[in-house]
């Protein structure tokens, strides 16, 4: 029976974050005059008729739903329900599907949780980035810190099976102290999972700007690696383990959606700029909010572009993606260049001496912190 | 009017030796020779005042339609004296100006009677220019003093007038004074030459000698072979033969340029002509040897002749190795027109395949890697020049070393390095700079003259590889730009030099090699590790990176094992962008050298070869 899980774009946030180069619009940035209340409606309503669209070409079970932006939060319950009960109509959902909603600590409470609760969501995901005011200012982020707590509290009495928070690690100014606090800040909530990502800096964004013009620096690699290796450790003592080189979670708590990206499984993205995979094929969508309704609306394609890859391609994409797993590469998987040309990851500490000798390839904390360049060396 | 039409003027192989007048004009690149050229050719009417155009005989290379592309300038001008009312054929024949082409320089003063002194009067005379003055009064030639540029504001034709006289041995009020840009004096120049200079001499009956002191590669003709009479008579039905091969080349046509090239019956004694044998390589027509005629060949060469021997070498890699057919299709096709060019395919672990080439010097090397570069749209690097050193071994035995890594590893009885004798021109307040770039050179005083009151000339020996390595560059930032450099080989000597080996976890890197004088070692060393600490990307691994002599490690710095290579977030729609970056890192890696098992980006490798000078260069081609 084949398998497509969904991913729902909310493309609409309050404020724009200086790091953040997400394909997402502030009411001014939309300059249709539509304050969030009248466009989300309509919006809505446009991914109902890509869901149309989906339903010619996809059938079978969905193990997953993902609600991701922007701010999905800031949309109503309701609104986002008609999604998830459009998509229970047409598709076979299964009991157990993953229903996440992404979730920004200032715009909850417990009402507005369980009205999503309600709508079908069981997992909730919390955009927390740190603990460290200072380190928050210049993520240029607005919520206060206390706020997480009390959302993590609210999710709890809602009755959300998985809560989950994203830390960000790398921000100009963030010592390795700063960071100690926000990954024990983020433990002490007793979250059943945490995502860690080293802070990119994307062309074009605030931050950008500031570092290009000197303003900020950014930290060197040295410090990333040792936050990195921090947050690994701290994550472990918390009855966390790794199952992806960014998350870590409680046993039966991964996040299953994310593991379909990187098991390379079927999955249809929904809203302006989302990216889908079927079989072999992908393709994403306009990028504009605006575009992406004014096509639907007038029976228009909204694909922007398309890639059938080719049989290299999905070999690189599945190593690529596979070795960023705890589960890694099965070495009968590889030739005999590719595990010559990466043994010596093994002897110096890159790769798991013990599961080398079971045959798989799976990557130490050392060798997680050089994962691209392992995988250059295996896709040459 | 003192201007005779070419029609009436004496004719190619019958004009009497008496009425002839063959000169060179000696002076510094921007010292207005072409324009005082412009002047004459405009004055004796050989070019038409509607043809006429500035820098005419730089330029004639561009009219490739006429069939010759013309390098040389060896005009031939028809001149009614103002003095005494004769008719006259004076040829014009050019000097390069630069070091490197000294010899070049001594066939055409050879075939000269006179020659000019051309100095600009608001800059003095330059180096370079002395140089060639004295190698002009070594072969005896009638030196004409001339101050040009006298309409500048700034001239100073008095002060450069005493000058003058002082070097040559004459009064100052005997140095002409013309302005080629406005004509002022020109044709007094031209009388004067025809006063001063005497006539050439030689015994036309005799078996047939013929100097050649050019010789140029055209698509069209095949070599154009440029020569000076020296007796007896060329004839366009001649069969001739070079005297140093000994091979017979059929005439295909013989004539002089005034300024286009006018075929003639031949030429006579004094005479200063071409000559096209369809030849195709310039080596079978070398600058120095003796034309004679096949039939009744002379038995005495003209002195002077000389193979062209490189000074200096260098390695030359294409970027893309793919590109290494096309750089050897490219230097053979130089070869046709530079007689000096050597080269043989060599290889380099860092860099690949490519060829060691040899030079007649530095400004010779970046004539070559430029035309390289620029007529066959090559992108090159260079590795660090070096000389030529003579090794003795323990043993008795002798190499020849054209590459530091062809350098012997111990047993070593002595090495000799090529000496240079240098004279340095400047201002007298840069005294003290050029001495002490001259010292850290390890140059030897040899004297000091002053030219004028606040003009200098010093003279040092200095090792060859020490002006290679910079020394020009070096020396025009510490003088503000106003010195003049000018150097000739003197010979070999002892030095106390060793190799020094640039090894990347412990292997060595052959294109770092270089051999230097021992007190230098340990400052080689430690600039090239820095450079490469800085160049070289972090691996999974600590890469030290050692300077050593021999197994003596003189230099150490360390490029600290990478911690961190990733990217952190990888979701649905980061996967594509993420799988186009590997590609594009896919053939970045391709790009990567591997020196045992470090991955060197070429970049580094070029970056590392760059001289101060090159990395200023490439600042402000970015500009």
């Amino acid at each position: 029976m084949k398998e497509t899980s969904f991913y729902v774009h909310i493309p609409y946030c309050v404020k724009r974050c200086g790091y953040c180069d997400f394909n997402t619009y502030t009411p001014t940035e939309l300059r249709d005059g539509g304050t969030l209340e009248t466009v989300s409606g309509d919006y809505i309503d446009a991914v109902l008729r890509e869901l149309e669209i989906a339903h010619t070409q996809s059938s079978g079970s969905v193990p997953t739903i993902f609600f991701g932006g922007g701010t999905p939060s800031l949309l109503k319950a309701k609104d986002l329900g008609r999604v998830i009960s459009t998509i229970k109509e047409k598709w076979n959902v299964a009991p157990d599907c993953e229903i996440t909603l992404e979730a920004n600590p200032d715009s909850v409470d417990v009402a507005k949780l369980q009205e999503f609760k309600a709508a079908g969501f069981n997992r909730i995901s919390f955009g927390m980035q740190s603990a460290v005011p200072h380190v928050l200012a210049t993520l240029d982020r607005t919520h206060n810190p206390d706020n997480v707590e009390r959302a993590v509290r609210a999710a709890r009495t809602a009755g959300y099976e998985s809560v989950s928070v994203d830390l960000i690690y790398g921000t100009p100014g963030e010592s390795l102290d700063d960071w100690r606090t926000s990954v024990s800040a983020a433990l002490s909530l007793g979250v059943d999972h945490i995502s860690a990502y080293a802070l990119i800096v994307e062309t074009g964004t605030k931050l950008a700007a500031q570092i290009k013009r000197g303003d900020l620096t950014m930290p060197d690699d040295d410090l990333m690696a040792d936050m990195y290796l921090l947050v690994d450790e701290m994550a472990q003592n918390a009855g966390m383990s790794w199952y992806e080189l960014s998350n870590w979670s409680k046993p039966g708590h991964e996040s299953r959606h994310n593991i379909a990206y990187w098991r390379n499984a079927n999955w249809w993205g929904l809203g302006p700029g989302a990216h889908s995979h079927l079989d072999g094929v992908r393709w994403w969508n306009v990028k504009h909010p605006t575009a992406y309704k004014s096509a639907l609306f007038a029976g228009n394609s909204i694909e922007q572009e398309r890639e059938v890859l080719t049989e290299q391609q999905l070999k690189d994409e599945a190593i690529m993606l596979a070795i960023r797993m705890r589960d890694g590469i099965s070495l009968n998987k590889l030739n005999k260049d590719q595990v010559s040309r990466i043994s010596g990851y093994c002897q110096s500490g890159h790769l798991d001496q013990a599961q080398w000798s079971n045959g798989t390839l799976q990557l130490t904390a050392q060798g997680r912190l050089i994962a691209d360049r392992i995988v250059r060396e295996l896709v040459v | 009017m003192p201007a005779i039409s070419i029609e009436k003027a004496p004719q190619p192989a019958s004009t009497d030796p008496s009425q002839i007048r063959n000169f060179a004009i000696i002076a510094h690149i921007d010292h207005g020779k072409s324009t005082l050229a412009d002047r004459m050719l405009g004055i004796t009417e050989v070019v038409d005042p509607r043809h006429m155009r500035a820098q005419y005989l730089d330029r004639m290379d561009i009219e490739r339609e006429r069939g010759i592309t013309i390098k040389s300038q060896a005009v031939r001008l028809p001149w009614r004296s103002g003095i005494d009312g004769k008719e006259y054929i004076l040829n014009m024949i050019d000097t390069p100006g630069h070091v490197d082409f000294t010899y070049e320089v001594s066939r055409s003063l050879a075939a000269s009677e006179g020659a000019i002194l051309l100095v600009d009067c608001a800059q003095g005379i330059e180096a370079q220019t002395l140089a060639n003055l004295y190698l002009a009064m070594e072969n005896n030639l009638k030196i004409i003093p001339v101050l040009n540029k006298i309409d500048l504001p700034a001239a100073q034709p008095d002060k450069f007038a005493a000058e003058l006289a002082k070097l040559i041995g004459c009064q100052p009020e005997d140095c002409l004074r013309v302005s080629g840009k406005t004509g002022d004096g020109v044709a007094d120049l031209l009388d004067q030459i025809i006063e001063q200079i005497p006539a050439p001499q030689g015994d036309a009956n005799a078996p047939a000698r013929a100097l050649i002191f050019d010789s140029v590669y055209d698509v069209y003709r095949g070599v154009v072979t440029y020569v000076r009479v020296m007796d007896g008579h060329l004839s366009a039905r001649d069969q001739i033969q070079m005297f140093s091969t000994g091979v017979r080349h059929e005439m295909l046509e013989v004539g002089v340029i005034s300024p286009e090239p006018i075929s003639s019956k031949g030429l006579g004694v004094g005479e200063v002509g071409y000559l096209i044998t369809g030849v195709k390589d310039v080596r079978q027509s070398r600058v120095g040897d003796t034309v004679t005629n096949y039939n009744n060949p002379t038995k005495v060469a003209l002195a002077g002749y000389k193979d062209p021997k490189p000074m200096v070498f260098s390695g030359l890699y294409p970027l893309e190795g793919s590109d290494y057919p096309l750089l050897r299709e490219a230097l053979d096709k130089l070869q046709l027109n530079d007689a000096a060019l050597v080269y043989e395919p060599e290889s380099s672990a860092a860099l690949g395949f490519g060829f060691r080439c040899g030079f007649l010097g530095l400004l010779h090397m970046e004539i070559v890697r430029e035309r390289l570069e620029r007529e066959s749209n090559l992108s090159l690097i260079s590795t660090a020049p070096n000389v030529v050193y003579n090794v003795k071994l323990d043993d008795g035995k002798s190499i020849i070393v054209t590459n530091p890594s062809e350098f012997p590893d111990g047993k070593i009885m002595s090495v000799e390095e090529p000496i240079v004798r240098s004279t340095i021109l400047a201002p007298s307040e840069f005294i003290g700079a050029i001495m002490e770039l001259c010292q850290q050179r390890r140059g030897l005083l040899l004297g000091m003259d002053y030219l004028s009151e606040d003009r200098v000339e010093i003279r040092y020996t200095l090792p060859l590889a020490e002006i290679v390595f910079d020394f020009f560059d070096k020396l025009k930032s510490s003088t503000r730009g106003y010195a003049s450099l000018d150097y000739e080989a003197i010979g070999d000597a002892e030095g106390d030099l060793v190799k020094v080996d640039i090894l990347l976890q412990g292997e060595a890197v052959d294109a770092f090699s270089a051999i230097v004088h021992r007190d230098k070692a340990y400052a080689y060393g430690l600039m090239m590790t820095g450079k490469l600490r800085e160049l070289i990307p972090r691996q999974q691994f600590e890469v030290p990176i050692q300077a050593a002599i021999g197994a003596r490690i003189i230099a150490r710095e360390n490029i600290r094992a990478i911690r961190k290579d990733v990217l952190a977030k990888c979701y649905g729609g980061d996967i594509s962008r993420k799988r186009k970056l590997l590609e594009k890192q896919k053939e970045g890696k391709k790009r990567m050298k591997m020196v045992g098992r470090v991955e060197v980006p070429q970049e580094a490798f070029i970056a590392a070869l760059a001289t101060d000078a090159d990395i200023e260069k490439a600042k402000a081609a970015r500009k």
